[in-house]
């Protein structure tokens, strides 16, 4: 009796969640009776002390805001939860054979090459290893702050608390770079509010994202940065990988950020070592109790 | 109706901790989507941990006898966002906790909602 009820809730919860979406698509206008909520303005977002969760929804009326100043990234920026990127990049070209080669040793937590919890090899999730780049970029893609100086801008990530430069001094990427978990990167304006970031040199030992796309040491990363307004600003990243995949392709097409206050502290978010060898553990634990 | 109540509550609490974005590090093909236990019993251990916090309870579940559940929740930066701590149990805490159980039948779970000793209720949405 009892799970009928509790069917009976989650058809409901499910309806919850479905009827306003269908409401927005056939019903009355946003703020009207009986349709879906009025667009959040900046103003009435509640900000936690700590990190972001306020921000559920992305603003989509952002007031007050104002022209975007010129060729000018510093701040704090957020992509709300639409940076975590939990089951990988939407829509990744085709692999190649050797990209098909790696991609099967790769046993991810979620998405295409979902294994059960015990199986999952993912470096970053049972060894602790650094995310890398640019799967920064595509998985748990939190807050950002943007660092000025003479010769580079600094991006801090909330997620891992991990930095990398880049360079803004003129100078080339490196025609045959050393591995790096993250890479090298270069930047220039291309107009006012457009910051083209290139980047190679990553170590192929990284995921790209959290379905286990591989990359080789042939890749090579474009990010751009388009400030839309005073608040608001978007990233378009685009991936150039031969070796592994049959065609360049966009992995993140106008993620949009917002700015929040640089007084927010944000929260430690990190894999230490030592925390992902006891989920490990954990679950070869629960792995022998299925036995 | 306190039961549909409890029922919807339930349905709408696993939509948000079985989420992706809250699950971040790994996928549900394991876990019965549309069974719910209700479990009461004793808090043995609470992992406050990347990628995943546990919550292990010794309680007397569906085959009668009292089994320790391993109950999986998201990381602590989601999960501070909707209300728990790394102080939120300690060992030899009382809860009533509801879980989405895996399919094999072994004592493990993903937590829907979890009652505390005091009375409160987590997950606690945003406001």
């Amino acid at each position: 009796m009892k799970i009928r009820y509790l069917l009976i809730g989650l058809v409901a919860g499910m309806a919850g969640l479905l009827v306003p979406a269908l409401v927005q698509t056939q019903g009355p206008p946003p703020g009207a009776r009986g349709g879906p909520p009025p667009p959040l303005r900046l103003a009435d977002v509640k900000w936690q002390p700590w990190n972001n969760t306020g921000l559920i929804r992305m603003p989509t009326d952002v007031t007050p805001d104002g022209p975007a100043p010129k060729r000018d990234l510093t701040g704090l920026w957020d992509p709300a939860r639409n940076g975590i990127g939990a089951r990988g990049a939407r829509n990744p070209a085709p692999l190649t054979a050797w990209g098909e080669a790696v991609g099967r040793t790769h046993k991810s937590g979620d998405g295409i090459r979902e294994v059960p919890a015990p199986e999952i090899n993912d470096p970053l999730s049972t060894l602790g290893d650094p995310s890398g780049y640019p799967r920064n970029l595509l998985f748990e893609l939190r807050s950002i702050h943007f660092l000025r100086t003479p010769s580079a801008y600094y991006v801090l990530h909330m997620w891992e608390r991990r930095w990398r430069a880049v360079w803004t001094d003129g100078r080339p990427l490196p025609a045959d770079p050393d591995p790096r978990w993250y890479g090298y990167s270069v930047g220039h304006w291309e107009d006012d509010d457009t910051f083209v970031v290139n980047s190679n040199g990553t170590d192929e030992r990284t995921w790209l994202d959290n379905a286990g796309n591989p990359h080789s040491d042939q890749l090579r990363v474009e990010e751009r940065w388009h400030r839309i307004s005073d608040k608001k600003l978007e990233l378009t990243v685009t991936l150039d990988d031969p070796k592994a995949y049959t065609r360049p392709w966009v992995a993140l097409d106008k993620l949009q950020f917002v700015r929040i206050p640089e007084s927010v502290d944000l929260i430690e978010m990190m894999n230490a070592a030592s925390e992902v060898q006891k989920v490990a553990e954990q679950y070869k634990a629960e792995a022998n109790q299925r036995k | 109706m306190r039961r549909m109540f409890f029922g919807l509550l339930a349905a709408s609490a696993v939509l948000v901790i079985a989420s992706t974005s809250l699950l971040a590090h790994h996928g549900s093909a394991s876990f019965d989507p549309a069974k719910r236990l209700m479990l009461e019993g004793t808090v043995t251990e609470w992992l406050w941990s990347n990628p995943h916090c546990f919550l292990k309870v010794d309680a007397k579940d569906d085959t009668g006898g009292v089994r320790n559940w391993n109950i999986e929740l998201g990381n602590p930066t989601d999960m501070t966002g909707v209300g728990f701590k790394r102080t939120t149990f300690k060992a030899g805490d009382k809860v009533a906790a509801t879980v989405v159980p895996v399919k094999s039948g072994a004592p493990v779970g993903r937590l829907v909602s979890v009652q505390l000793p005091d009375g409160t209720r987590l997950p606690q949405l945003p406001q």
